[in-house]
C-alpha cells in the first residue's frame, strides 16, 4: 500500500519538476533572444501555424507580409486553390490561424526586418509572395540563376530555409547564410 | 482503491504511442464502413497507390509522385521540394496516429493527385497498405 502511494507521488513531482524547469528554460531563452531578436523577424511561435502551414513548406514567419496579403492567402476558398495546391482547411482551424497570422503581421511588428518589408510595400498593394516583397528581392538581387533555380538543392526563392540556416528562428541575416552547393555567403 | 489507480497509471505510462495510433486509423476504418466500404484490401490499396492519373495540367500523379513507391524511404513534395518523413507504418511510428490529420491529407491528396475526393472504400484501402507496411 504504502509503497504504491509513495510511486504515485514520485510519478506526479517527477512532472511538475519536469514542467517547472522547462518554463524556467523558456523564459531565460526569451531573455537572451530579447537582445538580438528586434534585429530580425519574429519567429514562428504557434504549434497550429507550424504544423498546418509548415507541411509542405517552412512555415514563413506572419512578419514577412503585411495583413492584406494574409488576409487574401488566408481565405477558405484561396487555399482550394494555394498556388495549385489543395490547402484547405477547417473553419474553426482557420479561424484560430488567421487569429495568430494578422496578430503578427509586418505591419503590427516592431522587428526591423518587418519594418523594412513594410516600409517596401507601397499603399494597396498586397502581394502574395514573400518573393515578390520589393525588400525582399532587392536583397536577393545578386544571386545567379544556377544558386536558385538551377540548383537542385534550392529550386526555388520560396525555399528560404534552403539557404538561410536559421530561418527556423527567424534569422535571415546574411551571415547566416549558406548556400548549398556554392558554400557560405560573404561579402 | 490505491492499488487499482496506481496499476492503470503504470499501465498508461506503458503504453506504446503506435496502440493509439493504429487505433486513430481502426477508427476511420469503422466510420468509412458506415459509409459502404467492405472489407479492406492492403493489395488493391498498394496498385491504387502507384496508379497514374494525368492531371488538366498535363502530367502524370500517383501518391508516389510525393511519398515514392518504397514507403520506407523519405518522400520529397514535388514542388517545394520538402522532405516527407516516410510513410511505413513500421519504420515511422509517428504515423497516423490523429483522425483529423489522416482524413485531412487524404481529402487534400486525393483531389490533388486524383482530381477528385477518394470513396470510402478507397480510403480504407489506403490504410490497410499504409498500415501493414
Ligand atoms: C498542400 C501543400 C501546402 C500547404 C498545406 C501550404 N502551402 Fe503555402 N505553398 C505551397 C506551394 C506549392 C507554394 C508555392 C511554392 C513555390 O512556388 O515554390 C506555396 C507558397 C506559399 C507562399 C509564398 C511563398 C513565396 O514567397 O514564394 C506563402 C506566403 C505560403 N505558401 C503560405 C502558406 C500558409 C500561411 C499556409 C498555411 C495556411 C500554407 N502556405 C500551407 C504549398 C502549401
Ligand atoms: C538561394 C539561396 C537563398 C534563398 C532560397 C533565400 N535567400 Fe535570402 N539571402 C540569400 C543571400 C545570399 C543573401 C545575402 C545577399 C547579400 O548580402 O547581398 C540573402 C539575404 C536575405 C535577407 C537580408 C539579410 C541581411 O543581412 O541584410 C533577407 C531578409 C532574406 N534574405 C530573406 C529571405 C527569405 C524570406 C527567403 C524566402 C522567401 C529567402 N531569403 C530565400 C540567399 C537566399
Ligand atoms: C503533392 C504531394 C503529395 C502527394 C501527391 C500525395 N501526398 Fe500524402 N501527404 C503529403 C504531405 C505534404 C503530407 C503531410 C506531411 C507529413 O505528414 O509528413 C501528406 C500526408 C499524408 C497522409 C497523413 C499521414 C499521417 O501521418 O497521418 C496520408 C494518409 C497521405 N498523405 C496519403 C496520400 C495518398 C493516399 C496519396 C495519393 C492519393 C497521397 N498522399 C499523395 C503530400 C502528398
Amino acid at each position: 500500500m504504502k509503497r504504491q502511494l509513495i510511486l504515485i507521488s514520485v510519478l506526479v513531482s517527477a512532472s511538475v519538476v519536469t514542467s517547472v524547469s522547462a518554463s524556467e528554460e523558456e523564459s531565460f531563452g526569451k531573455w537572451v533572444m530579447s537582445i538580438s531578436r528586434t534585429k530580425e523577424v519574429k519567429a514562428v511561435n504557434n504549434e497550429l501555424y507550424a504544423e498546418e502551414c509548415g507541411a509542405c513548406h517552412y512555415a514563413y514567419p506572419p512578419g514577412l507580409l503585411p495583413i492584406q496579403s494574409w488576409e487574401k492567402l488566408l481565405d477558405a476558398k484561396a487555399l482550394e486553390d494555394h498556388f495549385g495546391e489543395n490547402a484547405e482547411l477547417d473553419e474553426a482551424d482557420l479561424a484560430s490561424l488567421q487569429k495568430y497570422v494578422y496578430a503578427n503581421s509586418a505591419e503590427k511588428s516592431y522587428y526591423k526586418r518587418a519594418r523594412k518589408i513594410t516600409r517596401s510595400i507601397s499603399e494597396g498593394e498586397a502581394p502574395l509572395r514573400i518573393t515578390e516583397v520589393k525588400y525582399i528581392k532587392r536583397k536577393h538581387h545578386e544571386l545567379t540563376e544556377e544558386m536558385v533555380k538551377g540548383n537542385k538543392d534550392v529550386s526555388s526563392l520560396s525555399n528560404c530555409n534552403a539557404c538561410h540556416t536559421q530561418a527556423e528562428k527567424g534569422i535571415f541575416d546574411d551571415d547566416t547564410v549558406n548556400i548549398p552547393n556554392f558554400g557560405e555567403w560573404d561579402d | 482503491m490505491l492499488r487499482k489507480i496506481a496499476s492503470t497509471l503504470i499501465i498508461f505510462f506503458l503504453i506504446p504511442q503506435w496502440v493509439y495510433a493504429e487505433s486513430a486509423a481502426k477508427e476511420l476504418q469503422s466510420l468509412y464502413a458506415t459509409q459502404g466500404a467492405d472489407a479492406y484490401s492492403a493489395k488493391t490499396g498498394g496498385s491504387k497507390w502507384k496508379r497514374e492519373v494525368a492531371s488538366k495540367n498535363g502530367d502524370n500523379r500517383s501518391c508516389s509522385t510525393c511519398h515514392t513507391a518504397d514507403l520506407r524511404q523519405s518522400g520529397k513534395h514535388i514542388k517545394t521540394k520538402k522532405v516527407i518523413q516516410p510513410m511505413a507504418f513500421s519504420v515511422n511510428k509517428d504515423r497516423y496516429t490523429k483522425t483529423k490529420k489522416i482524413e485531412k491529407w487524404l481529402k487534400r491528396n486525393c483531389k490533388w493527385t486524383w482530381g477528385r475526393e477518394c470513396t470510402a472504400q478507397e480510403k480504407g484501402d489506403f490504410l490497410e497498405y499504409l498500415l501493414a507496411q
